[in-house]
């Protein structure tokens, strides 16, 4: 592993959006927009909007980078472009860092607009502050990353790898209490929800929107997220083959 | 010759898809030199060059690269590849790629000008690689593996797609590069190339039909041009079959 290495990919991987101002625009505008939506679809119950709307602002950039990198990562092995790195003096967690180097500071940036948009202009309370909410989502966004690396193993096309969002992350979404809360789910389902990253995610989120004293709950929440980040990546980095058939 | 080998490659058996691509092949290539590997579409050239950078997942035998296992860590700053569709970033410029690769394998950025000139491709730095036409494209890519300045470079088809002009030079900049010590490996299924080798790895269906020189081949068959030299070597093969 090597630092110069890493950084050199994420300042890559930068550049690739930076040459494309039109996703730049919709990773940042889509969900501040979507959010805005929200406010007025809920406009008769501000309460409903203050509980669904506040930790989405945190979730959001779990499911952008989700797609995001899995899109990127396909593209990576189907130009051939991961079988030259993998020829190249570099170790496949510089790669990955890297990766994640650049996703979280998009991600950052995503969720600063946002939270801007949601604490700022659409009268969402953040009763602890926005930072932890945008501590957060960065968080949540490096999961989604490592997720998103980890599924694009198993999709051959871009069909295939758009085909696992929904897949893989609606039953979450369903699941993780932002719709019912947990305890009022069957144990079955209940029981499937603690299994599933999204729910600690969405938990820490709850927690830090909710008006009640901060628990030691949200560190244990963000700990979990961070474990299964770091185990998606080291599955990711045993899917990266530098022989294949 | 007395000096180890470039490449020696010892009863490599490989199958991809299910199909034995390469059932059983013996060879050696020395070091200092171009050779040209030849033979029709599909039999067998790429999965020969994948085996010796070490991506190929082989079935039996051995192969070795500048006296080390083909794939060694340590061969990963030695060895250059360049497939043969142009693996670089279609969405980053010409020297975003190249310094990017740069930084990959610790050259200066100097190499990276030095290569982009190699390769002809000055005034196109800035250029985004997916507006080039598939000929610079190849070159962009040739221009990585050169970066480093291996030891060994394996290239698959690096002229598809260049004109006459274009081809002559590459094969110039590929002499010269021998020249300074490079083992070159390049495949081709033109024939008029391989006049341009040094030595010549004839295959079909991923058999060795023979390991010569272009003079050598020339004399054997009595046929001056290359072309017909090889189909007159692959009909023998049949009769002996």
């Amino acid at each position: 592993m090597s630092p110069r290495i890493t950084l050199a990919t994420g300042l890559r991987v930068l550049q690739q959006i930076r040459h494309d101002p039109r996703t730049i625009a919709l990773l940042l505008l889509v969900p501040a927009l979507l959010l805005t939506l929200m406010k007025y679809v809920f406009e008769s119950e501000p309460r409903v909007f203050q509980q669904i709307g506040a930790p989405l602002c945190g979730l959001f950039p779990f499911i952008v980078m989700f797609l995001v990198t899995s899109i990127t990562m396909l593209r990576e092995r189907t130009t051939g472009t991961l079988e030259r790195l993998m020829t190249l003096p570099m170790s496949k967690l510089d790669l990955l860092l890297g990766y994640a180097l650049a996703f979280g500071l998009l991600a950052a940036a995503q969720a600063l607009v946002i939270c801007l948009v949601g604490f700022g202009l659409l009268g969402l309370n953040a009763p602890h502050g926005v930072l932890i909410i945008v501590g957060l989502a960065v968080l949540n966004a490096l999961l989604g990353m490592s997720l998103g690396l980890l599924v694009s193993a198993f999709a051959n096309t871009e069909f295939q790898a758009v085909q696992f969002m929904p897949a893989f992350i609606f039953p979450q979404l369903l699941l993780c209490g932002l719709f019912v809360a947990r305890d009022q789910m069957a144990p079955l389902l209940e029981a499937v929800s603690w299994v599933m990253p999204f729910t600690w995610a969405y938990d820490a989120l709850a927690r830090a929107v909710s008006p009640q004293p901060l628990s030691g709950r949200v560190a244990v929440d963000a700990a979990v997220v961070l474990a299964v980040t770091i185990g998606s990546l080291i599955f990711g980095a045993m899917t990266l083959r530098r022989r294949t058939a | 010759m007395t000096a180890t080998p470039a490449i020696s490659i010892r009863d490599l058996r490989v199958s991809r898809g299910g199909n034995l691509v390469l059932p059983d092949i013996s060879v050696e290539i020395e070091k200092g030199s171009v050779t040209g590997l030849l033979g029709p579409s599909g039999c067998g050239k790429t999965t020969l060059m994948r085996s010796i950078v070490g991506v190929q997942i082989v079935a039996g035998g051995t192969v070795e690269v500048l006296g080390r296992p083909a794939g060694s860590s340590d061969l990963r700053n030695r060895v250059g590849y360049v497939t043969q569709a142009p693996s670089v970033y279609g969405d980053l410029s010409v020297g975003e790629n190249l310094d990017y690769f740069a930084r990959v394998v610790g050259v200066s950025p100097e190499r990276v000008a030095e290569t982009i000139e190699t390769v002809g491709l000055s005034g196109f730095t800035g250029r985004l690689v997916s507006s080039l036409s598939g000929g610079q494209r190849a070159r962009v890519s040739l221009a990585s593996a050169l970066l480093n300045k291996p030891d060994l470079l394996v290239l698959d088809e690096p002229t598809v797609g260049l004109d006459p002009l274009l081809r002559a030079e590459l094969w110039k900049t590929f002499h010269e590069l021998a020249e300074s010590g490079t083992t070159l490996l390049v495949s081709s299924h033109v024939m008029d190339e391989a006049g341009a080798c040094d030595h010549l790895i004839l295959i079909r269906d991923g058999r060795l039909l023979r390991h010569t020189t272009p003079e050598a081949l020339r004399r054997e068959t009595g046929e001056n041009d290359l072309g017909r030299a090889f189909l007159k070597v692959i009909e023998s093969d049949e009769e002996a079959a």
